[in-house]
């Protein structure tokens, strides 16, 4: 078991490092052909990432080490959570300490970092940014953890694996209204949490659009590479967990070299598909005024809140 | 002899000898010996805490040392987490304080009063979770109180606002005092008996009013010493205007004494209630902890921001402790134990990182003079070990995994989570909404510290004072070093508390399995399936964040950083006053929650005399006022005032008047009487 484990949560991780550009040149390239636009090809953000690695990072005037530091762990902590959750199998050495409330509270310290090294370099926009992104992140802390809560009460754990083996040995709950809800809850949070449209536009370098784009203006080569990196891994591994919890068919419940291979290619079927769905949605969206944010936010902590009293009242009979 | 005996000898005789030393030496070796000795009070408490913890029980009773009805003691594990947490609070705070009231002549907190009263209040600290019966406690708990106050005070030549936040402190202490002094004489009188063995073994036969009396009144006012909604007025007001060490002990050990009153009686003299005491504990605990993280999220003032923190983490504290009752109403002893167990983790948690943040937080006042955030910044650069303090202490404050009040907070929530699977609608509309007002609170709290820490002391500095300061003396530096070291070890190994908190859980009386157990330095719970070990968290983050150094550099350029000006969209070279503040950084939150903050904001336009076209000065202001307090105490205080004029005119002089009045008392009471028989 442990090798095949071991072996589960490397290639999990791998993939998610490796893989992560890839989605995002996807999502690029779907966006480019539907806007008419020939397109860079889906190799592009990994060959940007090697021209930013080759290029020495900047240290501007006055900034500290909270600047320096952040781009590493916002890699780090999302490297943590891309080798917790179950991607590829609900049977690994790391599945016991794989808690829905851990994974959150992992990503926020992605956040408050970042949003650390904005404040650092004292500029307006630095401000603004991390102002911003800390408003939405607050807001979207309880959506999550209420997703959380509906989608823990039916399991009776918050532990990820096993609700994910839950829903295979029971596939029925997934189309509950408690599922539905917090399936829809969920996205929305993590719509918000990587930053796309239409919470946050993650192509746009127009001042008063930016949110996530402001905090990291000050970044340059190596340092660049690394934040652009994380900001696509936490949208592959928040798309992936998205697909394990809502579509978990394929994924390994035991360790077998087999169903791994298996449950690679299906992640990558359904993640690609998830891009793909959410790139093509892009192109019709338009970003929502910063202040309106909260109003979908808020209509997606509803929808959680519907999905818990749903799985209360739903599941007695 | 017993160790717990032994330990708080130990501390009444530092504190009889501090007091003494700070009344009578002169300036020169006066903070130092007092210091040393409070330090004594602190780690003597500390030590009998611990024991009592681990295990020995002590009682006594001294009949002389109080008239009329003796004193009683009795120390439990419940009372030794108390007096552990306050104790090793005092211990750091008072090496800190030797330095903070260094070099500052003979004022403020260096002088004569504050160094005698200083032992004093920590001492009582220590003592009030031992006393056992009703007149000892309240005698502890008023010596507290005014301790306390006059520690407030002691800066009011200064400041007009110490004077204004003392009268606040003082009422509201008082007013809580007769809360406490009515329902515990009520619970005493029916009782037949004031010690707490007494009200322990007749709590069952009262008459079900009354001892849901005896638990508001007594709530109440233990409620408004842990800062909760609506009592919550004097926190915001009497946390700030203190010196640092004051502040630091009332945050994080005074306050936790409305907890442990509301803990001993509910569950223990009591012996828990119906299940409306404990939804309204928490509702409170829900409203405080919502109410006071968004005024710090509005706050720009760095000791107020700290000070709604605590509310906020008192409110979470007060949602555990009532969500421990009405699972204990519901029957469900292991999940009661469970919740009440996270709950005096998280206040354990709490005590360490504020202590932390309010000792920093008071080496920044004393370095700059200043409290407002907006004129703060780049402190990083002049005070590195202070912000890299404040830094251990805001990542605690946050609760995200490698700070320390994540494991209080995870274990808060796994027992609401799995709360949810009692019967009852109550619990199916209070659970669900509990979870996402902590979930609100967390999500704010991040915004909170994160202004906290990246206006103060990042960036560059907005004002004069924020340029010239210094590092703070070693003396505050130990302090604040003990204190991140608990935080660290609390973050690290929650694990080892297990076996206390078990005992104090079993000790405060929700009966039940032991809820937590120590296991590979995790909690991991017994009833239900969910682990948590912080170390491997950490483990794993350090791992991943080595991985992330080293590789891009072994793959890329091994070229050295350049330094370089600041890029800012090609603006280039921006000035302090270009980059954000407090109140801007608030400012998105505060539109967010406009409904509910109704924020002032004023805008004078003053036009040129030649033409209203021409503008010659704009003025803005934006306030954002406390709007229970708008709503409750102004009112009150207003008819009070009214009242007070009305009465005025009944006393206009006339003897005769005067003479009349007494005659009517006179008539009115044989009236009472004779209708009374």
């Amino acid at each position: 078991m442990s090798a095949v484990g071991y072996a589960a949560v490397a290639v999990q991780t791998g993939a998610v490092v490796g893989g992560a550009p890839l989605l995002t040149g996807l999502m690029r390239q779907v966006r480019a052909r539907l806007e008419g636009r020939a397109g860079a090809g889906v190799l592009q953000p990994w060959r940007d990432t090697r021209k930013l690695l080759r290029r020495e990072p900047i240290a501007p005037v006055g900034t500290g080490p909270a600047f320096r530091t952040a781009p590493a762990l916002l890699v780090a902590t999302t490297l943590v959570v891309g080798s917790l959750v179950p991607l590829l199998s609900t049977d690994t050495p790391v599945a016991g300490r794989a808690d829905l409330i851990l994974v959150v509270a992992l990503l926020a310290l992605g956040t408050v970092t970042l949003a650390l090294a904005g404040l650092d370099t004292g500029t307006a926009f630095g401000g603004m940014g991390s102002s911003r992104e800390m408003t939405i992140a607050a807001l979207v802390e309880p959506t999550l953890l209420m997703a959380v809560l509906a989608l823990s009460l039916p399991a009776g754990t918050t532990n990820l694996p096993a609700i994910v083996a839950d829903a295979v040995r029971d596939p029925s709950r997934l189309a509950s209204p408690a599922g539905l809800l917090a399936a829809a809850a969920l996205t929305v949070a993590v719509l918000a949490e990587t930053g796309r449209l239409p919470l946050d536009n993650p192509s746009t370098h127009l001042e008063l659009t930016m949110v996530h784009e402001a905090m990291v203006l000050e970044y340059a080569g190596r340092d660049l590479a690394l934040v652009e990196l994380g900001a696509q891994m936490r949208l592959a591994v928040l798309l992936g967990l998205l697909a394990s919890l809502f579509t978990p068919w394929g994924i390994a419940t035991s360790a077998s070299a087999a169903g791994l291979a298996l449950a690679l290619v299906a992640l990558a079927a359904k993640v690609a598909l998830l891009g793909t769905v959410l790139a093509a949605a892009e192109v019709f969206w338009a970003k929502l005024r910063l202040f309106r944010v909260p109003e979908l936010l808020a209509g997606s902590f509803l929808l959680a809140l519907l999905a818990v009293a749903a799985s209360y009242f739903l599941s007695g009979e | 002899m017993n160790a717990v005996a032994a330990g708080l000898g130990a501390a009444a005789g530092f504190g009889a000898l501090g007091a003494t030393a700070g009344a009578v030496l002169p300036p020169r070796p006066r903070l130092p010996v007092a210091g040393v000795c409070t330090a004594g009070v602190g780690a003597a408490g500390c030590a009998a805490g611990v024991a009592a913890l681990g295990g020995a029980g002590w009682s006594v009773r001294l009949p002389g040392l109080l008239p009329l009805a003796g004193t009683v003691w009795s120390v439990d594990a419940l009372s030794g987490l108390f007096m552990a947490v306050a104790g090793a609070v005092v211990t750091a705070v008072a090496v800190y304080g030797i330095g903070y009231a260094s070099g500052h002549g003979d004022h403020g907190l260096a002088s004569r009063a504050a160094q005698a009263v200083l032992p004093f209040f920590a001492l009582a600290l220590i003592l009030v979770p031992a006393a056992a019966s009703v007149s000892t406690f309240l005698v502890l708990w008023e010596l507290t109180a005014l301790s306390s106050l006059l520690l407030v005070l002691v800066e009011h030549r200064e400041r007009p606002a110490v004077r204004s936040a003392g009268v606040w402190y003082a009422v509201m202490a008082h007013l809580g005092l007769v809360l406490l002094l009515a329902g515990l004489a009520l619970f005493a009188a029916h009782a037949g008996g004031e010690g707490f063995e007494e009200l322990r073994r007749h709590a069952d036969e009262l008459p079900p009013a009354v001892r849901g009396t005896v638990f508001v009144l007594t709530g109440a006012a233990f409620a408004s010493k842990a800062g909760a909604v609506p009592l919550h007025a004097w926190l915001p007001r009497a946390h700030p205007e203190a010196p640092g060490p004051v502040s630091a002990l009332m945050s994080a050990a005074m306050v936790n004494l409305g907890v442990y009153g509301i803990v001993r009686t509910g569950f223990d003299l009591l012996g828990g209630g119906p299940a409306w005491w404990w939804l309204g504990v928490m509702t409170v605990g829900g409203l405080s902890a919502v109410h006071g993280i968004l005024q710090a999220a509005m706050a720009s003032d760095l000791k107020r921001l700290l000070a709604c923190s605590t509310a906020e983490n008192l409110g979470l504290v007060l949602v555990g402790t009532g969500a421990a009752g009405l699972f204990a109403a519901s029957g469900d002893g292991p999940l009661a134990a469970l919740a009440l167990a996270a709950a005096l983790l998280h206040l354990v948690n709490h005590a360490a990182f504020k202590a932390l943040l309010f000792t920093a937080a008071g080496s920044v006042v004393r370095a700059t003079g200043v409290r407002d955030l907006d004129r703060l910044g780049g402190l990083r650069a002049r005070m590195p070990l202070t912000a890299g303090l404040f830094a251990v202490g805001a990542l605690g404050a946050v609760a995200l995994p490698p700070g320390n009040g994540f494991a209080g907070e995870w274990l808060l929530l796994q027992s609401l989570i799995h709360g949810m699977e009692l019967p009852g609608v109550a619990v199916a509309v209070v659970l669900p909404l509990s979870v996402a007002f902590i979930a609100l609170s967390a999500g704010i709290a991040a915004a909170v510290f994160v202004k906290a820490l990246g206006i103060a002391f990042f960036a560059r500095p907005r004002g004069g004072q924020a340029a010239h300061a210094h590092e703070s003396p070693p003396p505050m530096l130990a302090g604040m070093g003990l204190l991140a070291v608990a935080c660290a070890g609390l973050a690290l190994a929650p694990g080892l508390l297990g076996p206390g908190l078990d005992r104090a859980v079993a000790a405060a009386g929700p009966r039940g399995a032991v809820p937590v157990t120590r296991e590979g330095l995790g909690v991991r719970l017994h009833d239900i399936e969910a682990t948590l070990s912080p170390l491997w968290v950490v483990a794993a983050l350090t791992g991943a964040l080595v991985l992330a150094t080293v590789v891009p550099r072994w793959y890329g350029t091994r070229r050295r950083r350049t330094n370089a000006r600041l890029w800012d969209c090609g603006g280039g070279a921006p000035t302090p006053r270009m980059a954000y503040t407090a109140t801007s950084f608030a400012e998105p939150l505060q539109r967010v929650f406009d409904n509910v903050l109704a924020p002032e904001q004023d805008v004078d336009v003053t036009h040129a005399r030649e033409s209203a076209y021409l503008v010659e000065r704009v003025r803005f202001r934006n306030r954002v006022p406390d709007r229970i307090e708008h709503r409750l105490y102004e009112p009150v205080l207003g008819a009070l005032a009214r009242t007070g004029r009305n009465a005025r005119r009944l006393a206009n002089g006339s003897v005769h008047l005067y003479l009349g009045y007494g005659f009517l008392g006179l008539l009115a009471l044989f009236v009472v009487l004779a209708v009374g028989r």
